[in-house]
């Protein structure tokens, strides 16, 4: 009775790759980042100089791993609003222990396991004791937060080795290396949602939890999996930031978690769950810094940046919702 | 005098489907029309368009003999024509009246709702249509046949003068059922036109004046409901002659217990249900909605915990605490409500059907062998006889009785000792309905056992060893097959006290 149509969720066997590239969501996404660039191009030519390229490149890095955070628990109907605080945390503990003397591959795994801890800590609130994400990690933003300033009173720490810094600040093949750690994230994280039975779970989870536990799938463990995951990967920003500015600060991470949903949502990804790719959420992060690295460059007031970022995201919501409506009648 | 409604050579396409083609239907003043037709027969999408959802391509609408096109659910409301839907369109979480205002809430001077002119205005639709329901009750408390009288008389106070009921009857118990017809008879003395569209022929008899069958798209025949009978219909509706219907089953069921409940109590009301089921039997669980059978199956698959008693899986007592716990030691649940609990319909037919036997589709790194599962779910499309046009189809695509095959596929990918059916034929066609019967009795002449949750008896008759009936949480009967009539199931359902 209803037109058959295939699977957005994964991926669809038998269509043809060229019309499947143009008929994914991705791709349209795509365009707007290009026709952005133009444009911006056009009034800031200097936005295509090499250089520019390179630090716009590597600050969409950041965002874009966060985003992918926002990706699998947006992919499982929640939401993770503690990754900008996890950011500032995680840099906070790796700096201290740096600053120690410890050894940086030591330091780094404090990194991750302060986030492995706060997402462990969401994870067990949400699926186990069953609060609702919304409250349990706006806590833990302010609590990851607090710590930040219990931790460093405010001052940044700045006892770095210099070697360390490479991380954030050093370059492969002409390429920024938090780019390069962006794409190790980004293919696994790929390869997680696409061919591991996580990834499958996570999108199902999302469609419709109740079906998918009476199916005999370990929802909480699932959930509980996937917000110590967004919360690592969030520790992963925060390690490279500290090697990117030679210091860990305060103030780091904040309010990143809006960004980082704002990338993920442009990126097509659902907030009622079970829709989204890597794909997406990398282009809604990129087309998120390249906006803002354009409004510098084209000197819009900062006060206008604001203004612009956040009708951006209502836009890409509406194109959403409309494109949806097309494909449905 | 010109009819009520008259829809002429209606035609509609979906990409890739011709839907509906060149169909007429009329409804005269005060007259029940049944639409007959199995699932993907197009009669939803007729429906569809008389209420404004869907535009046609071609062809007219006509009420009192004018032209008229609804653009919209709300036009075809102001013309008098409101629809039932097969899922109900209640807010559960505000009250009766509420629900039946909603949108137009009575206001009193101020501006505020007026709640005693909505109550007053409420109870006195009740009292003309003989609804038992109480103005001011949330809809959550009430049962399945009272929130269909709700949502009737919500179409009524629309002035509507043609009611759509799409399967109204497919979760109702007979008395529930008896309580419905009874409306409907009322509203047709008081010149309402009913389109009334059912699976089941013997309440088509009951209460139909006419009857409509579609057949892929198209007008199949037309008849005066005391002109025909059932096979004709059935005829007429697939095309070919399906024979019985119910055809009693031979097998003998195995003497091992494979799964035994030990004074099972859980929420809400469920009390000391004992009961063997053997190797290859089918159990029916029989019962009035709200007796607890669903609920017993969610205590089973541990989906809600139990408050006393134990469950024995060959032999020896499990602990089940989750679904996933069920599932493991080989209990599987067709649930009853296939879009809620049993399907996530945004994903494809190849990844619901494996939902549940990830582990066994992967390769020996633990990723996805594409191959292995393809194959896994071409065996079931090809045994169960699902129609897509790819695995990748998305489910929500597909008609409730292909649907229903995908669930069922799930669970037979698990290899499952138990499974437990709930309503599986709820909502599916006569042609599927046969098929889901064969694939159950089959299923139990290769050894699995079934626990058969229907509300229709004699679904449950035809092919159960043994029946259980449930009455208010506790078991009240166990009858062979040899004892097991309708009559006594109902007493037995119906029976108060012990």
């Amino acid at each position: 009775m209803t037109p058959k149509k295939n699977a957005q969720a994964t991926s669809s066997g038998d269509v043809s790759l060229i019309r499947k590239m143009f008929s994914a969501q991705e791709f349209s996404i795509f365009l707007a980042l290009l026709l952005i660039a133009a444009f911006i191009t056009a009034v800031a030519p200097s936005f295509m100089s090499t250089r520019n390229l390179f630090l716009v490149s590597r600050q969409v890095s950041f965002l874009a791993i966060i985003a992918i955070s926002e990706l699998f628990v947006i992919l499982t109907a929640g939401i993770d609003l503690s990754v900008g605080s996890v950011v500032g945390l995680s840099g906070v503990t790796t700096g201290i222990a740096l600053a120690a003397g410890i050894h940086p591959v030591l330091a780094v795994l404090i990194g991750l396991a302060t986030g492995a801890v706060t997402g462990v800590i969401n994870g067990v609130l949400i699926a186990y004791v069953g609060v609702t994400p919304f409250i349990v990690t706006l806590g833990m933003l302010s609590m990851a937060r607090g710590m930040v300033w219990i931790l460093t009173k405010g001052w940044p720490i700045t006892e770095i080795p210099p070697g360390f810094m490479v991380l954030g600040q050093g370059r492969v093949l002409g390429l920024p290396l938090p780019l390069l750690i962006l794409a190790v994230v980004a293919v696994l994280a790929y390869i997680v949602l696409k061919y591991l039975p996580f990834g499958r779970r996570v999108y199902a989870i999302g469609g419709n939890e109740r079906a998918t536990e009476l199916s005999g799938i370990n929802v909480r463990r699932i959930k509980l999996m996937v917000y110590a995951l967004s919360n690592i990967l969030a520790s992963i920003t925060g390690i490279i930031l500290v090697a990117r500015f030679s210091s860990a600060q305060a103030s780091v991470g904040e309010t990143w978690e809006l960004d980082a949903i704002a990338a993920a949502v442009i990126g097509g990804t659902s907030l009622a769950g079970g829709k989204g790719s890597v794909l997406g959420a990398l282009i809604g992060a990129a087309i998120m810094g390249v906006i803002r690295n354009g409004l510098v460059l084209m000197k819009v007031s900062v006060y206008w940046q604001q203004f612009i970022i956040g009708m951006v995201i209502v836009l890409a919501a509406i194109i959403d919702i409309l494109r949806n409506r097309r494909g449905r009648s | 005098m010109a009819p009520l409604v008259e829809m002429q050579e209606i035609s509609k396409a979906f990409p890739g489907v011709q839907a509906l083609s060149e169909v007429s239907l009329r409804v005269n003043t005060g007259e029940i029309v049944c639409v007959l037709g199995e699932n993907g027969a197009g009669k939803s999408t007729l429906m569809k368009i008389l209420s404004g959802v869907h535009q046609a391509d071609s062809g007219k609408v006509f009420v009192d003999g004018t032209e008229r096109q609804f653009k919209s659910t709300q036009e075809a409301y102001e013309f008098g024509i409101s629809t039932v839907y097969q899922e109900l369109n209640l807010c559960s979480n505000l009250t009766a009246m509420e629900n039946i205002f909603i949108g137009r809430e009575q206001r009193g001077a101020v501006g505020f709702i007026s709640y005693s002119r909505m109550q007053k205005e409420t109870e006195e639709l009740f009292s003309t249509l003989g609804v038992d329901v109480q103005a001011d009750v949330r809809v959550a408390k009430l049962g399945v046949a009272q929130q269909q009288m709700v949502e009737i008389a919500k179409a009524l106070s629309f002035q509507a003068r043609v009611i759509i009921m799409d399967e109204p009857t497919s979760s109702l118990t007979s008395r529930e059922i008896d309580t419905l017809f009874t409306l409907m008879e009322r509203l047709k003395k008081e010149g309402v036109g009913i389109i009334f569209i059912s699976h089941k022929l013997s309440e088509v008899f009951r209460i139909a004046d006419r009857v409509v069958v579609l057949r892929d798209g198209a007008l199949a025949g037309e008849r005066n409901t005391v002109e025909t009978n059932e096979q004709e219909l059935i005829g007429l509706m697939v095309g070919r002659d399906l024979g019985e219907l119910f055809s009693q089953r031979q097998n003998k069921p195995g003497t091992d217990v494979v799964m035994e409940l030990k004074e099972l109590s859980g929420p809400p009301k469920l009390e000391d249900i004992s009961f063997k089921l053997h190797k290859g039997e089918i159990l029916g669980l029989s019962g009035l909605v709200g007796a607890g059978r669903t609920e017993l199956a969610m205590l089973i698959m541990g989906a809600e915990k139990k408050t006393g008693g134990q469950i024995w899986l060959d032999g020896s007592p499990v602990e089940i605490r989750k679904p996933a716990d069920a599932v493991q030691r080989g209990i599987g649940y067709v649930s009853e409500d296939r879009k809620q609990l049993a399907l996530v319909l945004e994903m494809s037919v190849r990844e619901n059907v494996t939902m549940a036997v990830h582990p066994r589709i992967l390769n020996r790194f633990g990723f996805f062998d594409a191959d292995k599962e393809k194959e896994v779910v071409q065996q079931f499309v090809n045994r169960l006889r699902i129609k897509i046009s790819s695995q990748e189809n998305v489910v929500e695509s597909l008609s409730g009785g292909n649907q229903q095959k995908v669930v069922i596929s799930k669970w037979l990918a698990t290899e499952p000792k138990v499974l437990i059916l709930d309503e599986p034929t709820r909502g599916i066609d006569v042609g599927a309905k046969a098929e889901v019967h064969r694939i159950i009795t089959d299923l139990a002449d290769h050894g699995v056992s079934i626990l058969l949750i229907s509300s229709e008896l004699q679904e449950v008759l035809a092919l159960s060893d043994r029946v259980l009936v449930l009455h208010e949480g506790r078991l009240k009967a166990t009858l062979d097959r040899s004892e097991a009539t309708q009559e006594r199931i109902m007493s037995a359902a119906l029976k108060e006290g012990r």
